[in-house]
């Protein structure tokens, strides 16, 4: 007897089957071959004396043809098989009765708009409330200073602000060159060279600065604010504060928010002093503008109006990054791609409603005149 | 079936990290077609012979062999993680499929057939098949994971305490899965387990770990009789008194 694999029909009139050779997940690929060349109408016993290995799959596949035979109407039966093979034919019998299951269907597009609309709506509701749990906790501190977590917020205040500094300096001095030096190219056409003061003063002051110090912080402080809310929320530790009569939101999160709030104006005035540095600089090297006459101009374009419109962005946009981390760590479930995903969540929400709030402020404060 | 050939031999293994040993010239036969339990301390190197066995984690020295297959070698084995090791991008049914498409091609309508024969053998219905692995609860994931491993119906199957974290009810319901499927299948368990219930009620012969050598092994009573303290301490301590195993 040979292992091959083999289905034929019978000759001489019994209409049985004959099945031989190893029907196993070996064998497979040739084994759903055969079975596909047997014709449905066909009927009539199967024959396992010549089967020399069977396993779930090969059971499986006789079980499908008993289960052709005669329309449904009756199945087949094997003959021949021995002890322990009849015994795994029995428990094959009984299963995958439903028949095979609908695929998943894709959702309709309509339905697709539908759950954003609603994920949007529940994502500000869940914002608002945050909002207003920090109010409350917020309230309480100021009632019963005592109350207020001191050590923790200074400890925050650390690592999202001083240890963010050096990050920061360095990437709005780099941003700050670059725009000096597109500005000196291509005003250079015109003879304006000297106009790059002004733009690079009024950019880096009102928008610049702030922009790039709130999304880097977005993606820094907030990223790690939910990652590190996330996993408190999975190891149950927040459940376990709560029993404690401790309030998770002036515990954990009203430290954090505080800590971005003050940090966030202090990066995004060292940055933007980084930015004029490096425009500075480029402007002497690559512009030929001695540094007196660039701080001169300096002085004559920008006003303390341009550095309050982009400093009084800064703690909104910090209470933003605060909000959307906390929201979106304590939306954690219990495992570890979920953090993972809300961690994703979490950078590129407060991104994009920073940049809409920067929307927002540009409209408010050019109507207000400044 | 028990009392064939040996399916795993394991000869003066020696498994260690570092300067430190954890399995010390261990020895031990696993006959073809039996459940055996292996039991031991915490820490105390269970999970690194498995791991070692399932070429997980490189040995010191020693032989591993497999003398009841073709070449010496396991052709296919199958290995239920304690966690279930469930891919979390894949649904039920796809991660019974994965090692069946890995290992042939095959159409899709046949694939879903032998995932949902397999999902049924341990016990869950088709419908589950849709569910990913964060929607499952702890049994089924256990069971999911089972379908898993018996995927390419393997010779072989290492189980890495298959009923921990289970209640009584589930895990008793887990022990009977598994020798239903064994005696049909007819395939050799190695299983990790404290689970008292499940030695008694499951394993055909039983191994204790200690030291980084087997202290005592062959069918339960005979274990219990052994005289070596830690395999004492394990089953005639108070937890075990209750399960009336003392003697």
């Amino acid at each position: 007897m040979t292992d091959e694999p083999g289905l034929i029909m019978n000759e001489e009139g019994s209409n049985a089957l004959l099945a031989r050779g190893a029907w196993t997940v070996a064998n497979v690929e040739r084994l759903e071959h055969l079975c596909a060349q047997i014709s449905p109408e066909r009927e009539g016993p199967i024959d396992l004396g010549g089967v020399t290995a069977l396993d779930t799959v090969g059971a499986w596949l006789f079980e499908k043809l008993a289960r052709r035979g005669a329309a449904g109407t009756s199945e087949a039966v094997f003959v021949g098989a021995s002890a322990s093979y009849a015994g795994l034919l029995r428990e094959v019998h009984e299963l995958n009765r439903a028949g095979s299951t609908e695929r998943r269907q894709e959702r309709l597009l309509i339905d697709r708009l539908m759950q954003i609309a609603q994920d949007v709506v529940a994502d500000s509701a869940a914002f608002l409330h945050m909002l207003g749990a920090i109010s409350i906790a917020l309230g309480r501190v100021l009632r019963q200073p005592r109350a207020f977590r001191l050590t923790s917020t200074v400890y925050q205040l650390g690592r999202v602000g001083w240890q963010a500094i050096p990050i920061m300096a360095l990437i709005t001095f780099l941003i700050g060159a670059i725009i000096a030096q597109q500005g000196i190219f291509h005003f250079r056409k015109f003879g304006a060279e000297s106009y790059v003061v002004d733009m690079v003063g009024i950019l880096v002051l009102r928008e610049i600065g702030v922009l790039i110090v709130a999304i880097m912080v977005a993606g820094r402080s907030g990223s790690a604010y939910t990652a590190e809310l996330g996993s408190m929320k999975m190891r149950e530790e927040i459940d376990a504060l709560s029993t404690m009569g401790l309030d998770p939101v002036s515990v954990l999160i009203l430290p954090r928010v505080l800590a971005l709030i003050v940090a966030l104006p202090i990066l995004a005035f060292l940055g933007s002093m980084a930015a004029l540095y490096g425009g500075g600089l480029v402007a002497w090297l690559y512009g030929g503008m001695s540094p007196a006459i660039f701080i001169a101009r300096l002085r004559d374009a920008v006003s303390i109006t341009h550095f309050e419109v982009g400093i009084l962005k800064a703690p909104f946009m910090a209470l933003v990054i605060g909000l959307v981390a906390a929201c979106e760590g304590l939306k954690v479930k219990g495992s570890a791609e979920s953090l993972g995903q809300q961690t994703t969540a979490s950078v590129v929400k407060s991104i994009f409603l920073v940049i809409v709030l920067d929307g927002l402020f540009a409209v408010f404060f050019a109507s207000i005149g400044m | 079936m028990p009392g064939g050939h040996i399916a795993i031999q394991v000869e003066d293994l020696v498994v260690g990290f570092s300067d430190h040993i954890v399995i010390d010239g261990l020895s031990l036969d696993v006959r073809e077609g039996e459940i055996l339990g292996l039991v031991g301390a915490s820490g105390g190197g269970k999970s690194v012979l498995l791991r070692a066995l399932i070429e997980l984690l490189p040995k010191r020295s020693g032989r591993i062999g497999f003398p009841a297959f073709a070449n010496g070698k396991a052709a296919s084995r199958g290995v239920l993680f304690q966690q279930g090791a469930l891919f979390s991008a894949l649904n039920a049914r796809q991660n019974v499929q994965f090692p069946l498409r890995e290992a042939a091609h095959l159409s899709l309508e046949l694939l879903d057939e032998i995932a949902n024969v397999k999902l049924e053998m341990v016990g869950l219905s088709a419908e589950d098949g849709d569910k990913f692995p964060a929607e499952l609860s702890g049994g089924m994931t256990k069971r999911v994971a089972l379908a898993r491993a018996l995927a390419l119906d393997p010779a072989l199957l290492f189980l890495d305490e298959p009923t921990s974290g289970l209640d009584p009810i589930a895990a008793g319901e887990f022990d009977a899965l598994i020798k239903t499927l064994q005696r049909t299948l007819g395939f050799t368990v190695f299983m990790i387990t404290h689970d008292l219930n499940t030695l008694t009620a499951v394993c055909d012969r039983v191994a204790a770990l200690a030291d980084g050598k087997i202290a005592a092994l062959g069918l339960l009573p005979e274990v219990l009789k052994s005289d070596h303290p830690w395999v004492r301490a394990y089953f005639h301590g108070a937890r075990a008194q209750m399960l009336h195993l003392g003697a």
